[in-house]
């Protein structure tokens, strides 16, 4: 009577709808594997991990050593702070200069203007690696390597937040900002009251992208920065897997869950944001 | 607060296309002005070079006899009605009406949020404008609707708010786009009520720009046809429709659309419609166009000046009204409408006449005649003419 499929034929499932749902569930246990053995090591003696099978809990439960021992040999909370004040400070300063610049090329008729988001566009195809040197010698030149700001600078202008708000302010409508204009408004004023609010959604992806980008960034920061109090969260671990924690997986993991887990939170905070701002619905 | 607004030979150019070209129009102070067209006339961008909001290439605007075109949109002190409302979203109802008197009137300082509040001496300022927006409020009688969201409103009453905002400080001119075409078909009835009146309130100058001709005919003081970038005819909407001057505005104004017949002047200047001699008479000769309104057309009972034959095609009830459709199996095969009552219907039908071949008839008087570039021509008709014209009765010419 029950022939095999009909379970999922009555939850209205056709068997391309269960091939693709199988697809991304292997792809979601693929991704999401590391993090659970990441927390399950956290929680677990550190020969365990070297013992020759696999369990999903911990045979030999430790509690929170494993973190006490992490805070006790590693500044973790120092990183973190490191962490906040960078990727704070390139936020802040990404949002100030691309949010007027997109406007421009969203809205204004200049000369010039399709060439520029042109230039832009370009700008895209540049990884961070290209102009590293450049960037090291003016701030070696200048003596400011070694500091938070020589952590920033290259980060300061994002050509991915021109053109994500350009789209979103594309679509803001003209008669709004014409209104404005009759209501007294100066552009400034217009742009920050008016058009800023409505771009939120796309403000708040902007932001997670941002600060996910620059939190967990371990190449800029290894080459501008030598003193370990400026070290963000990824350069710290790194430190301290060498010297203190080498051999110490359980402590080493429970760093790792510490240190991203203010990711994972502010992610299912935005998460609602995120996605409308990625698909750029915009503005009513 | 209100202004005679002075539009000379205003030019626009998109590209290669030009889409005004030398509109002129005065406006005189207190008048409701709409400019009306087909979309892509160039009105609504007429109207926002009045604003400011676009600069024209050529061509002057004046406020009360004083150029602005050097003046940015706000100190020109006209305020505007989008059809899109243009509210601003973030904001209140509250908050949308009272920032044009907020930008105005409070420190740059004390419209910062969240700090704004503790800027000195600005408390009279607030008092006056909390005032100002409950008194506007009252006026299109959305007071409770002032601390919702633009999202959280219907249509109307997002129109209402559009048009508070605009009210709120008091410009000398309102410049209204469309502001009722995205309403339903009776909310935009009883908000043509509500604007004229409004007009008649604020004394204020009106310059609406429309396309639907049954807006323009009912609240306008003065009608601007606009065909192509240019203005056509300005007129009273009773003078656009009796007397208008070019084929265009005639078939663009009126609902149905005027009967357009071909005609033929002979040298004396006597005018035959699809062989049929009328008693119409012009000083132009050949090729012409006769215009008749369908109220004007009757099935002909041996009186009318004009006659065409016709068959019916079709006929469409409109309640107390009913419309004829008619074609002309003539040479030139025209379809033609008549409006009649539905007692006259009745009438027609009892006595059977609609239901072979039948003649249509007009009086000779109420033919509007153009020539072959669609102008109008005068028209000659004897004693009943509006014009001093001295011809013997058209009857008597043709020999009817």
């Amino acid at each position: 009577m029950s022939r095999p499929g009909s379970f999922f034929m009555r939850m209205g499932l056709t068997p391309g709808q269960i091939a693709m749902h199988a697809f991304l569930l292997a792809c979601a246990f693929a991704m999401l594997f590391p993090f659970y053995w990441m927390v399950l090591t956290a929680f677990r003696p550190s020969q365990e991990v070297f013992s020759a099978t696999f369990h999903w809990l911990p045979q030999t439960f430790v509690g929170f050593d494993n973190f006490r021992e992490a805070f006790a040999k590693a500044p973790l909370l120092r990183f973190m702070a490191n962490g906040a004040i960078i990727c704070s400070g390139i936020l802040a300063v990404q949002l100030l200069t691309a949010i007027p610049c997109a406007y421009a090329l969203a809205k204004y008729e200049f000369r010039g203007r399709n060439l520029l988001f042109a230039l832009v566009l370009f700008a895209l195809c540049v990884p961070v690696q290209v102009p590293a040197l450049p960037l090291y010698m003016g701030l070696a030149f200048t003596g400011t390597l070694d500091s938070y700001f020589s952590l920033m600078l290259p980060f300061f202008l994002s050509v991915f937040a021109i053109f994500l708000f350009r789209q979103v302010f594309r679509s803001f409508p003209d008669d709004i900002i014409h209104a404005a204009r009759l209501d007294g408004m100066g552009e400034m004023e217009i742009l920050w009251r008016v058009v800023v609010p409505s771009a939120s959604p796309a403000i708040a992806a902007f932001a997670v992208f941002s600060i996910t980008a620059h939190w967990n960034d371990l190449y800029w920061p290894l080459i501008v920065v030598t003193s370990p109090e400026l070290a963000p969260p990824p350069l710290g671990m790194m430190y301290f897997s060498d010297t203190d924690l080498g051999s110490s997986f359980g402590a080493l993991m429970a760093a790792a869950t510490l240190l991203t887990a203010p990711l994972t939170i502010l992610f299912l905070f935005a998460q609602r944001h995120f996605v409308q701002g990625v698909t750029m619905t915009g503005v009513k | 607060m209100t202004a005679t607004v002075s539009i000379s030979s205003i030019e626009k150019n998109f590209g290669a296309t030009k889409t005004l070209k030398g509109v002129s129009v005065d406006v005189a102070a207190g008048e409701f002005l709409t400019l009306v067209g087909p979309s892509g006339c160039g009105k609504s961008t007429l109207l926002r070079i009045i604003a400011g909001l676009i600069p024209q290439d050529g061509g002057t605007i004046s406020i009360d006899g004083a150029p602005v075109d050097h003046l940015l949109p706000k100190a020109r002190d006209v305020s505007m009605v989008f059809q899109s409302y243009a509210l601003y979203p973030h904001m209140s109802v509250r908050e949308n009406i009272a920032t044009p008197l907020k930008v105005r009137r409070l420190s740059s300082f004390a419209r910062w949020p969240l700090v704004g509040k503790f800027a000195p001496g600005q408390a009279a300022a607030r008092a006056e404008i909390a005032e100002a927006v409950k008194q506007v409020a009252a006026q299109v009688e959305i007071e409770a609707l002032l601390d919702r969201r633009p999202a959280q409103l219907s249509g109307g009453q997002r129109q209402r708010v559009a048009l508070a905002r605009a009210m709120v400080r008091q410009p000398r001119v309102f410049l209204m786009d469309e502001p009722l075409s995205n309403l339903d078909a009776r909310l935009r009835v009883h908000m043509r009520g509500e604007l004229s009146e409004l007009h008649q309130r604020l004394g204020a100058t009106f310059i609406y720009v429309t396309h639907d001709q049954v807006e323009a005919m009912t609240m306008s003081t003065r009608v601007a046809l606009m065909m192509d970038g240019e203005i056509v005819q300005v007129a009273t909407p009773d003078e656009i429709y009796t007397n208008p001057a070019d084929v265009r505005v005639a078939r663009f104004i009126g609902s149905p659309e005027i009967n357009l017949l071909q005609g033929r002047a002979d040298p004396q200047g006597r005018i035959s419609i699809a062989g049929r001699a009328t008693a119409l008479r012009t000083e132009a000769v050949g090729q012409l166009t006769v215009g008749l309104r369908p109220e004007i057309l009757t099935i002909d009972d041996g009186s009318s000046d004009i006659v065409i034959d016709g068959r019916l095609q079709r006929v469409e009830r409109l309640g107390h009204d009913v419309l004829l459709h008619v074609r002309n199996d003539g040479s030139d095969r025209k379809n033609m409408t008549l409006r009649v009552s539905a007692a006259e219907l009745e009438a027609l039908q009892m006595s059977g006449r609609l239901e072979e071949n039948f003649t249509i008839g007009a009086r000779a008087t109420a033919a509007l005649l153009f020539d072959a570039d669609g102008k109008r021509l005068p028209a000659i008709h004897g004693a009943t003419a509006s014009e001093p014209l001295t011809y013997s009765s058209g009857r008597k010419l043709v020999g009817v």
